[in-house]
């Protein structure tokens, strides 16, 4: 094992700087290489603003982050991507972002569409405008075979991206996505930060994941402030955070049963959606619980009595909600729509790193609350949801058993949040600890959130990076459209049900 | 068969029957903001001071409160000492000109007027729109898309989202509109046949939200050259929030 050339760290701990291993480029490289072998994962691979370069891994069985930098003496070096496919969209992104080419990536093409930070380093030596998804697509070539391309602007009510499908009638052999459009500078306005917005761009940088997010940057920010949350104000995230799940699985699966024609369970779970959005809205004033977290504790405590009368609420939405997504279980016609498609290979899963629903119904154990508990969920754990297909009907089954924790998770916190008094709203933090790094995992409703702060001297973020599960599973989708129909690509979408948004930052 | 008949049996018909009864807000649900006259305290400026958008200022002509960039996130009402400034219960914000949405202490909101009699004839019964995300983080998204499910039903109104620019009589525009998005939003504004509206929902659409300094975007869709008929303010806006303006723009409230 590799483990020992990097820094062990826990969930939210802020480590010194100094204390983060520096190794030399060629070491680094083949340490993360290593531990990924090893079965470590690649949670982060980032820049920042002075050549250097961070990985966090994640030791999924053990609980620990491991932290690892470099610095580099030019803005080259060889890429990890080759013996490291979990790398693959992180090399291109710092690429994009600091002007830094990771030497032999195979797939060497913006991820995002921007300019580069660094001024007058382009990795790609571009000097004009940069027009989005304008890249050399993969193409096959033969007779009969068709390029289709969709977006940004596609026939559906859904953000923007574009995908290329090359197909032999209607078989995918391949599907590029290349997205970017949502680009609207969420790191580059953290950097810099805290400052008043900080945690609005948290909020919104996926902003149907708003406690997970929020929450990740909360903790970010009081690991470096070296501030404790109050058990009950923990609790009160967990509501949040499952609150949040629960919305956005009852409105998956009822649109994956529309997908397939199913319409009854489509059109109940598309209002049930909004009664989990509600109880939210009890909870904080908002559907999407803007301004219920704030760094040290809540904005919104949940009162005693708030809390009682959540969990009638709660019970109503709970039953709604079963009712309407049983009937969809027993439906021969959508199970068999469902097993058919949209499957992905679990070794394949594994090797570019899929995390949260899409991991896990490749079989993958994997789950923040359960590998590196945070908040309430050492105390009361979920037991995290598994099933081994890989295809559309693991992905939505896994959303079920899911959504099932989620409940029982809320009725015992509410019911224990029915008692006591509520935490004093915080005050603001004390100063950050200077030249320090931290990371902070959240498990959203779509997997792992991950923020990783790096502060100067004066406590401020020298580098704030974000990577939401999206950016993680967008190849996933990719994976699982192929040799599939393409008429089956809106089903397979809504399995994964990615964010654009929260991809593109 | 049996059990989609229990089902449909036990689920019950669930639309709200809006606007006959304003469905219940919740009790922190952050509304239209409303000052009490003469409250505030000779060179206060902790308002402006919290505010993370700049929505609140004070210059020389007073307090000015601009919801076309609120946020809702009551700082501003928090940091103020003699609660001079409270975010109401009332969901009504949309305004047809971008001015209105800056209030101060003696002006009213003025709710948005509907549309011509002429654009009434052609739209006013029925109003299909084709949402585009231009940079939003999927929130406005979602609580436009809310009012196509039942529990909502816009179908009533004769108000749909449809998938194609084609199809539409308008474009609802979410998001601060990205560099990356500009072209695109152009051009599918170009595909809606005429005569066409443009409404704008959530503060990124309007100002720019909470990224109205980042040169990524453009600062909203009136920034980025559409015509906007239609202001609704939030980050998110409620549904209600959403359809009233709609409605009020068909001359239907």
């Amino acid at each position: 094992m590799n483990d020992a050339l990097f820094a062990p760290l826990r969930n939210g701990q802020a480590l010194s700087l100094g204390r983060v291993p520096d190794l030399a480029p060629a070491e680094f490289r083949a340490a993360v290489v290593g531990a990924v072998r090893d079965g470590r994962r690649l949670a982060c691979l980032c820049a920042g603003p002075d050549l250097d370069l961070y990985a966090v891994l994640a030791g999924d069985r053990d609980g620990l982050l491991l932290a690892a930098r470099t610095r580099l003496d030019a803005p080259r070096y060889p890429a990890l991507t080759p013996d490291c496919p979990q790398a693959h969209l992180f090399e291109r992104e710092l690429a994009e972002q600091f002007g830094i080419v990771p030497e032999g990536h195979p797939w060497f093409k913006p991820v995002r569409y921007h300019a580069s930070w660094a001024p007058g380093r382009d990795a790609w030596g571009r000097t004009g405008p940069i027009d989005p998804a304008v890249t050399e697509f993969y193409q096959v070539k033969g007779e009969e075979v068709h390029e289709v391309a969709v977006g940004p602007v596609h026939a559906g009510v859904i953000e923007p991206g574009h995908f290329r499908f090359q197909c032999h009638g209607e078989t995918v052999f391949h599907l590029e996505i290349a997205l970017g459009y949502q680009h609207r500078g969420v790191e580059r306005a953290l950097a810099g930060g805290p400052r008043p917005l900080s945690l609005k761009h948290a909020e919104t940088a996926a902003g149907d994941s708003t406690a997970a997010h929020a929450w990740a940057y909360c903790r970010t920010l009081e690991g470096l402030a070296g501030v404790g949350v109050p058990p009950r104000s923990d609790r009160v995230r967990g509501v949040a955070l499952e609150l949040e799940r629960a919305a956005n699985h009852t409105g998956d699966l009822g649109a994956l049963a529309g997908d397939v024609g199913f319409l009854p369970t489509a059109s109940f779970c598309g209002r049930i959606r909004g009664d989990w959005l509600n109880l939210t809205a009890e909870a904080c004033g908002s559907r999407l619980g803007r301004d219920w977290l704030r760094p040290g504790g809540l904005r919104f405590d949940l009162e005693a009595r708030r809390a009682k009368a959540m969990v009638e609420r709660l019970e109503r939405a709970w039953a709604d909600t079963r009712d309407a997504v049983e009937l969809m279980w027993g439906a021969s016609s959508v199970l068999n729509r469902f097993e058919a498609a949209g499957a992905v290979d679990p070794i394949q899963a594994r090797d570019v790193g899929l995390v949260g629903v899409a991991a896990r119904a490749c079989g993958i154990d994997q789950d923040v609350r359960q590998d590196h508990p945070f908040g309430p969920y050492a105390e009361h754990p979920v037991a995290t949801a598994l099933a081994e297909s890989g295809n559309v009907h693991a992905r939505a089954w896994v959303r079920w058993m899911e959504l099932e924790e989620s409940h029982r998770f809320l009725r015992s916190a509410l019911e224990s949040l029915a008692w006591g008094e509520p935490d004093p709203r915080p005050g603001p933090l004390p100063p950050l600890a200077p030249e320090h790094l931290c990371v902070a995992l959240v498990e959203g409703w779509r997997g792992e959130a991950l923020h990783l702060a790096v502060t100067d001297g004066q406590g401020r973020f020298r580098r704030y990076k974000i990577v939401d599960p999206s950016f993680h599973n967008w190849f996933g989708l990719a994976l699982a459209l192929r040799g599939e129909q393409i008429s089956d690509f809106p089903l397979c979408n809504k399995s994964f049900n990615l964010s654009y948004c929260g991809h593109d930052l | 068969m049996i059990h989609i008949l229990l089902s449909r049996w036990r689920q019950g018909h669930r639309t709200l029957p809006y606007p006959k009864t304003l469905p219940a807000l919740p009790e922190r649900f952050r509304g239209r903001p409303e000052f009490t006259k003469g409250a505030c305290a000779e060179d206060c400026r902790a308002c402006a001071q919290a505010c993370p958008t700049e929505a609140v200022r004070l210059g020389p002509e007073g307090l000015r409160l601009d919801l076309g960039r609120c946020l809702f996130c009551a700082a501003c009402a928090d940091a103020c000492p003699p609660q001079a400034l409270r975010f109401t219960g009332d969901h009504r914000l949309a305004a047809r000109l971008r001015e209105e949405l800056v209030q101060s202490p003696d002006q009213e909101l003025r709710l948005a007027e509907a549309l011509g009699r002429d654009l009434r004839r052609v739209l006013g019964r029925s109003l299909k729109l084709r949402v585009v995300s231009a940079g939003g983080c999927n929130g406005c998204e979602v609580d436009v898309n809310v009012l196509g499910t039942l529990a909502w039903d816009a179908g009533r109104f004769g108000i749909q989202f449809v998938a194609s620019p084609r199809h539409a009589d308008g474009l609802v525009l979410c998001g601060p509109v990205t560099a990356n998005m500009a072209l695109a939003v152009r051009k599918t504004y170009d595909a809606v046949p005429g005569p066409k509206i443009v409404v704008a929902v959530g503060a990124c659409a309007i100002s720019g939200g909470p990224y109205l300094h980042q040169e990524e975007q453009l600062g909203g869709a009136a920034a980025a050259g559409l015509p906007v008929d239609l202001f609704i303010p939030g980050c998110p806006p409620h549904p209600v929030t959403i359809l009233d303006g709609l409605l009020r723009l068909l001359g239907r409230l």
